[in-house]
């Protein structure tokens, strides 16, 4: 076994770097639960699917990845110092968020499928359990921006920023996995 | 200001959350126009989740943590006193006690239903339960058991001594790890409660379609199971971060105690599988109360879905279970044999191969169940190349007892009494892999007798091995070896008698979980029961052992087995900040009888480690 360079003691230890590795291991944990909704969509249904609304889901799916481009720049101005900046970023990410959430409400309501039918049941399930994450992305971001329009955020430490946008990209990626899962294949 | 920090908090806080909860369910239904505006799995699931904010927040999560979240300023845990165990307290020790408390009772509370099924099946026909309380007893056995074999090695001695034993002041995430325990009280109350809203019917693995249809007792097994999974992942993920991150200058990883290896690997298992079961019993929620239709075949679902996902994580949650029991067991020899580790880096190596293969071996659950027969082939080899691994481990800790100056107390007689057991449950393993035996044995005694064999004497023997070795440093107090001694023979002679008869009515075809059986299997099970109930007196004299040396057991030095890891350089109970200068990592942990440095030294004013009863902890019975 190669002998790795000692670790550092506790106390001289970055807490940036415990709180980065820990939100990565949350992600591979939670990236297992997407895993095996993903799975289980295509053994229950292989690649059959049913009539989705196609210019919804393009439209929301534009809608999140751009919310990700403000999550960055709101972090990367609050690496700058320019806090304000920030605020109004993370505004409008929330605005985005509250945007794709309307829109699998949308969907929902107009949807040609029941739950009970099993391409209901899984379009419903995971569009559900990826829009709960997507709500509580907001809820952190909202929480976020409550300490950063009161100024609490610095250049230096805005761990509270950083780990909420980190968030917010996870929960983006999970969706660039199920997006073509749902509307785009077909048999 | 009234400050929430107590189980009262909790318990206020908790209600008014699980009434204001069924509350906002109701009132939503009637906005969207049901018909109904109370639907009992419904309601009380909203309400449950409402709740268990409640109650975390009322138990101290609030004061200690939740106020940051919204630029608050918080209050630290208190450090004296018992009170401390009774709220948020972020203390690793405090915490590490607090699980291994509370998982002995969860434990005494399962074994008492253990020998209600055995008093139920001592002879054959009814006689104390009818067949649906029959069932309730053996899945709350199940369950409660499975709760016990997966958190307990890992909540109570994992959180108190890993941190001690790599030179940290804390884990990397104190407030996350009182969240974990935290969760398990209303994980409790709800399994507990299943009697009263119909009981559980389908056994600890809740199969659909029966699980989808039966009583709400699955309802509130379902939520106190996905909490539970939460409590293993939040706990795995801090026991990562603080392996890599929080070691002490010098502690490398290939001089890294063993158990430090083993807790290591069983985190990584749980952080990555223990998903499954939560997705499981997520669908089975959905169906159940979403009107949904994964499982339901009528509609085009499929309830083989439902055995996939969840052996995905049951079966590496075997190995969450007996990796840290392996681990106790190794460290413990190592430590009582007075050598050097035999092949240390073959077993650590041997650690990552059952965590490489344990992902891939999940089918062998189901040779039965109606899947894919070219399925079968693979799924038999994975598993029984998971045997490779697992055979490491055995001679890695036979090396180590070879020609060893063994030290015969009672940790090393548990740790010998693990790797003795598991040689056993691990031959019968061997049966149940294997197709054409599996197809006869499947849902049999004989699966009985493996998995306690491998869990019981793998894993529950490790816990007592490790709860002896640590009793020490946990308690500052020293308990009776004779009575200790004692335990551990009539235990080890229960529990073989016991498991080894159960495998023969099970080659017989007895099925297993069924509250009745014919007359021919009548004499085998009478002794069955007999040596159960032997087997379950034994843990009468641990209580006793346990409680007594707690309270009045002689003090007990810093370092009473003259082992050279870390947690022992301390006084017993350490001081809050666990060692009183910082450690310096020199050499290897098992340089036992060789010339070689110390395996730590505290540079500064280091004063020698004090006897006993010293610093933050102790006390608290």
């Amino acid at each position: 076994m190669a002998v790795h360079a000692p670790a550092e003691h506790a106390a001289h230890h970055n807490p940036l770097v415990l709180n980065r590795v820990g939100l990565w291991l949350f992600f591979f944990s939670e990236s297992v639960i997407f895993g095996l909704l993903l799975s289980s969509r295509f053994f229950l249904e292989g690649i059959h699917q049913d009539h989705v609304d196609q210019v919804l889901g393009l439209v929301i799916t534009i809608v999140l990845l751009l919310s990700s481009v403000t999550a960055f720049t709101a972090e990367t101005a609050m690496e700058k110092g320019n806090s304000k900046l920030c605020s109004q970023m993370l505004l409008l990410t929330i605005l985005l968020g509250i945007i794709f959430a309307g829109g699998v409400a949308y969907e929902w309501k107009t949807a040609h499928f029941t739950r009970e039918e099993v391409f209901g049941t899984v379009f419903f399930t995971m569009t559900g359990i990826h829009a709960s994450h997507v709500v509580s992305g907001i809820v952190f971001l909202a929480m976020a921006w409550n300490i950063a329009r009161k100024g609490r955020f610095t250049s230096k430490s805005h761990w509270g920023i950083s780990g909420t946008v980190m968030y917010w990209h996870f929960v983006d990626v999970v969706w660039v996995f199920f997006y073509p899962a749902l509307y785009l294949v077909d048999s | 200001m009234l400050r929430l920090n107590s189980v009262f908090g909790g318990l206020g806080l908790g209600l008014m959350g699980f009434y204001l909860g069924m509350a906002v369910a109701a009132l939503l239904r009637w906005a969207f126009g049901y018909p109904e505006v109370w639907e009992r799995d419904l309601n009380v699931s909203v309400g449950y989740c409402f709740g268990l904010i409640g109650w975390l927040m009322g138990v101290g999560m609030w004061g200690r943590w939740g106020r940051e979240w919204f630029g608050l300023k918080t209050y630290p845990s208190p450090t004296k006193g018992w009170a401390r165990y009774f709220t948020f307290n972020t203390d690793h020790k405090v915490i590490g006690i607090q699980y291994g408390v509370t998982f002995l009772i969860v434990f005494l509370l399962a074994g008492s239903l253990a020998m209600l099924i055995r008093a139920e099946l001592a002879v054959n026909e009814l006689q104390f339960f009818s067949k649906a309380q029959y069932n309730s007893l053996m899945s709350m056995h199940g369950i409660l058991m499975v709760a016990v074999a997966v958190a307990s090695v890992i909540g109570a001695l994992g959180n108190y001594v890993v941190p001690l034993m790599i030179g940290a002041e804390d884990m990397a995430f104190p407030r996350l790890n009182a969240l974990t325990f935290w969760l398990v009280p209303p994980t409790a109350v709800m399994l507990l409660a299943t009697p009263f809203v119909g009981g559980l019917e389908t056994g600890w693995t809740a199969y659909p379609p029966l699980s989808v249809v039966t009583q709400t007792g699955q309802t509130f097994f379902n939520l106190a199971i996905i909490t539970f999974g939460l409590t293993s992942i939040l706990g795995a993920l801090n026991f990562i971060v603080t392996i890599i991150y929080m070691r002490a200058p010098g502690l490398t990883w290939g001089r890294l105690p063993v158990f430090v290896w083993a807790m290591f690997v069983t985190s990584w298992l749980a952080l990555l599988y223990t998903q499954g079961f939560a997705v499981a019993l997520l669908m089975v929620t959905l169906d159940r109360v979403g009107g949904m239709s994964f499982f339901d075949a009528a509609n085009g679902g499929d309830p083989l879905l439902y055995q996939h996902v969840f052996w995905f994580y049951s079966h590496p949650a075997v190995y969450i279970m007996v990796i840290p029991g392996f681990g106790i067991a190794l460290e413990v020899i190592a430590h009582f044999s007075r050598k050097p580790f035999y092949a240390y880096r073959y077993a650590v190596g041997a650690f990552m191969g059952i965590l490489g293969l344990s992902g891939i071996v999940w089918a062998h659950h189901m040779f039965t169940s109606g899947m894919p027969n070219y399925l079968h082939g693979p799924f038999l080899m994975m598993t029984e190349a998971i045997s490779i691994p697992t055979g490491l481990i055995f001679l890695c800790a036979l090396g180590t007892i070879w020609m060893g100056r063994l030290w015969l107390t009672t940790p090393m007689l548990f740790a010998i009494a693990v790797i003795f057991n598991f040689a056993c449950g691990g031959v019968t393993g061997i049966f149940l892999a294997d197709v054409p035996t599996d197809i006869h044995l499947h849902d049999t005694y004989f699966v009985v007798a493996h998995f306690h064999y491998t869990i019981v004497g793998g894993e529950i023997f490790g816990l007592f091995a490790g709860l002896y070795y640590w009793f020490p440093k946990m308690t500052g107090r020293m308990y009776n070896e004779r009575l200790a001694k004692l335990h551990f023979w009539w235990m080890f002679i229960g529990f073989n008698i016991t498991f080894f008869v159960m495998h023969w009515p099970g080659i017989q075809g007895m099925n297993r979980r069924i509250a009745d059986y014919p007359e021919a299997y009548q004499p085998v099970n009478l002794a069955v029961s007999l040596s159960a109930f032997l087997l379950g007196a034994s843990f009468l004299v641990f209580f006793y052992n346990m409680i007594n040396s707690w309270i009045r057991g002689p003090i007990a030095e810093a370092n009473p087995w003259h082992a050279r890891t870390l947690e022992w350089q301390t006084s017993s109970p350490p001081p809050l900040e666990n060692f009183s200068s910082p450690p310096r990592v020199t050499g290897n942990p098992y340089d036992y009888g060789l010339p070689k440095p110390p395996h730590a030294t505290f540079p500064q004013v280091a004063p020698a480690p004090a006897g006993g009863g010293g610093g933050g902890g102790g006390g608290g019975g």
